[in-house]
């Protein structure tokens, strides 16, 4: 019998952001946030409302916040940026290469309403291009979370990470079922099940998803190793290469588009080590629309069905 | 505390510098690091409190940011002579392995460098965010920062001096060095930036003007200026009026020298114009 998860409670990512953020304001006195206009929807009202000398409005001016935010950390700020992850990454992609990660500042880009999850806004809001766009500049730690727990935890954790991050999270409220007091170690992968037959490597909301797939595909016989790969850069190679040493396939979960997405990192390490079967869920060189989350999910093949039968057709490639 | 002549004879070793670099490596921006030589000297020599053992946090310490990257020459051969680096690195400006990257850049640990800076219009910002930390950290000091004028047709500057006005950040000097040029010609054919000083008015700024941005007195003059004005809930920019490629009498009233290096026999002739003070490196 498979791993089971309980989901403690529907909750969205961006409050675990939230709250990680209040827990920083009361322990790490050299921790700022700013934010672009959405102070609300980032869930920095109580940020904002206990430390407002530092927090800092910038206004709906990314650029400048990304500006702004590498030069607080020349005497020893520590700056979280919130705004949507379009205007996060997309919108200000030069003013993060050149004063963020070239400069080697050690700034906190925090995203929320990443991808289809958004929802009724549409696609000019679902960014599906970020993980891509954060992963090819040199020095900058990409993060994932899928939920509110995990969220809170590796909110925490990058305030202690020397250098720029890149933490994506999400709107929908989705299960809550990583522990409360976990320790969120950058880098390292999490074994969420034990299995055989296919190795799954999920990401962001798509953990949960993943979860659900590999329970389904136990009914049918099927054992799968789920992963949840939380960091896509640096990325835990070995834990990989380990799971696929015995699965001898792979399904990457992730809600991005295929390429510049986890997938494409993961196909890398497999190329350079252990060529291997691997199938793609993710939005496949698309943008999204308008919809309900699940709707969206659904239509663009980002939940447990199209994990399960991704699966069932990368083991026959074995 | 240097005297004029000193400080002359400084900025003559500096064009020299600049001269001499572009030249070895045929590549670089003489016009507008030429145009800013008394203003870098101004601020190196005589305006800025900082120390040269280089900390990047900077605290208690004055603080400078270069906006517009591609006058690194004058940039290097003025943090050199004024302790931060061996002057003999010069040597090393745009070579593969150098500190001296094309553009400034912290990437490569090089002491007086803060943000790397070249794509531009993001200086400002920087400055602003430097700023704002040391009226967090009770820091008493001040943000210098520099930005060409054809910069200000980046739309990120306009965001940045918004900002500045609106959460009253006092403790910044910018600077814009109004030379008129651009690469592709003068400012006013590639887009007229209109009136820079109404425009930095009209966002709530104190504006003052130096009109003799060649002539070292009046510089130090408009700096001290500048800083009596500061701590007074508005943001500070100075319009310095200069002249692209001062000094080198066939690099003046041209756009041509913003990225071109001189030949050899130009070389000889603008070293002429400005003969050794300090020594060559």
């Amino acid at each position: 019998m498979m791993k089971k998860y309980i989901d403690t409670g529907k909750k969205d990512t961006r409050s675990g952001f939230g709250a990680g953020l209040t827990e920083l304001g009361k322990t790490n006195e050299n921790v700022v946030a700013l934010c672009a206009d959405l102070t609300g929807s980032l869930k920095m009202d109580d940020f904002k409302k206990n430390h407002p000398e530092r927090f800092f409005q910038v206004g709906i001016a990314e650029a400048n916040m990304i500006g702004m935010a590498a030069g607080m950390t020349i005497g020893g700020k520590i700056p979280f940026t919130g705004t949507f992850a379009n205007f996060s990454t997309g919108r200000v992609y030069d003013q993060i290469r050149q004063s963020v990660a070239y400069s080697g500042k050690n700034v906190k880009i925090c995203a929320s309403h990443a991808g289809l999850t958004l929802g009724e806004d549409g696609a000019t809001h679902q960014i599906l291009e970020d993980i891509g766009l954060m992963k090819m500049l040199p020095g900058m730690t990409v993060i994932n979370t899928c939920d509110y727990n995990q969220t809170k935890a590796a909110t925490l954790a990058i305030a202690e990470h020397e250098g720029p991050v890149y933490l994506r999270f999400g709107r929908p409220k989705v299960a809550n079922f990583t522990p409360e007091d976990q320790q969120f170690e950058i880098g390292k992968a999490l074994q969420l099940t034990e299995g055989n037959d296919v190795t799954i490597v999920a990401t962001g909301h798509l953990v949960w998803e993943a979860i659900q797939a590999a329970e389904q595909l136990e009914e049918k016989g099927i054992s799968a190793e789920v992963i949840n790969i939380h960091t896509i850069k640096p990325l835990d190679d070995k834990a990989i290469l380990k799971s696929v040493e015995k699965t001898a396939c792979i399904v990457t979960a992730e809600e991005h588009n295929f390429l510049g997405g986890l997938g494409e990192s993961v196909a890398r390490v497999l190329a350079e080590n252990k060529p291997t079967p691997q199938e793609f869920v993710a939005t496949k060189d698309t943008f999204g629309e308008s919809g309900t989350p699940d709707q969206l999910m659904d239509k663009y093949g980002l939940n447990a069905s199209a994990i399960v039968k991704a699966s069932e057709k990368v083991i026959k490639r074995k | 505390m240097p005297n004029t002549t000193q400080l002359e004879d400084f900025v003559t070793q500096v064009r020299r510098d600049i001269l001499r670099q572009v030249h070895k490596v045929n590549s670089g921006h003489p016009g507008g690091s030429l145009g800013c030589a008394e203003f870098f000297t101004a601020l190196y020599q005589e305006i800025m409190d900082y120390s040269k053992d280089f900390d990047m946090d900077g605290k208690n310490e004055d603080l400078f940011f270069l906006s517009n990257g591609h006058i690194s020459p004058v940039f290097y051969s003025v943090l050199a002579r004024s302790g931060f680096f061996p002057v003999e690195e010069l040597r090393t400006f745009r070579h593969i392995d150098s500190r001296l990257q094309g553009h400034p850049t912290t990437h490569e640990g090089l002491p007086g460098i803060r943000v790397a800076s070249g794509s531009l219009g993001q200086g400002m910002s920087v400055a602003l965010g430097a700023a704002q930390t040391k009226k967090l950290n009770g820091d008493k000091h001040l943000v210098y920062s520099l930005h060409g004028d054809g910069e200000l047709q980046e739309g990120q500057n306009w965001e940045a001096i918004m900002y500045a006005a609106a959460h009253k950040v006092d403790n910044i000097i910018s600077t814009v060095d109004l030379n008129g040029q651009q690469i592709d010609g003068s400012t006013n054919d590639v887009l007229a930036l209109g009136n820079v000083k109404d425009k930095f008015l009209a966002f709530g700024w104190e504006v003052l003007e130096i009109e003799k941005g060649n002539n070292l007195t009046e510089v130090i003059k408009g700096l001290n200026e500048a800083k009596t004005k500061t701590g007074k809930g508005k943001p500070v920019c100075i319009l310095l009026k200069t002249e692209m490629g001062n000094g080198v009498d066939f690099m003046m009233h041209t756009h041509a020298w913003h990225g071109k290096a001189p030949s050899d026999e130009q070389l000889e002739i603008g070293l002429k114009q400005n003969p050794e003070t300090l020594g060559d490196y």
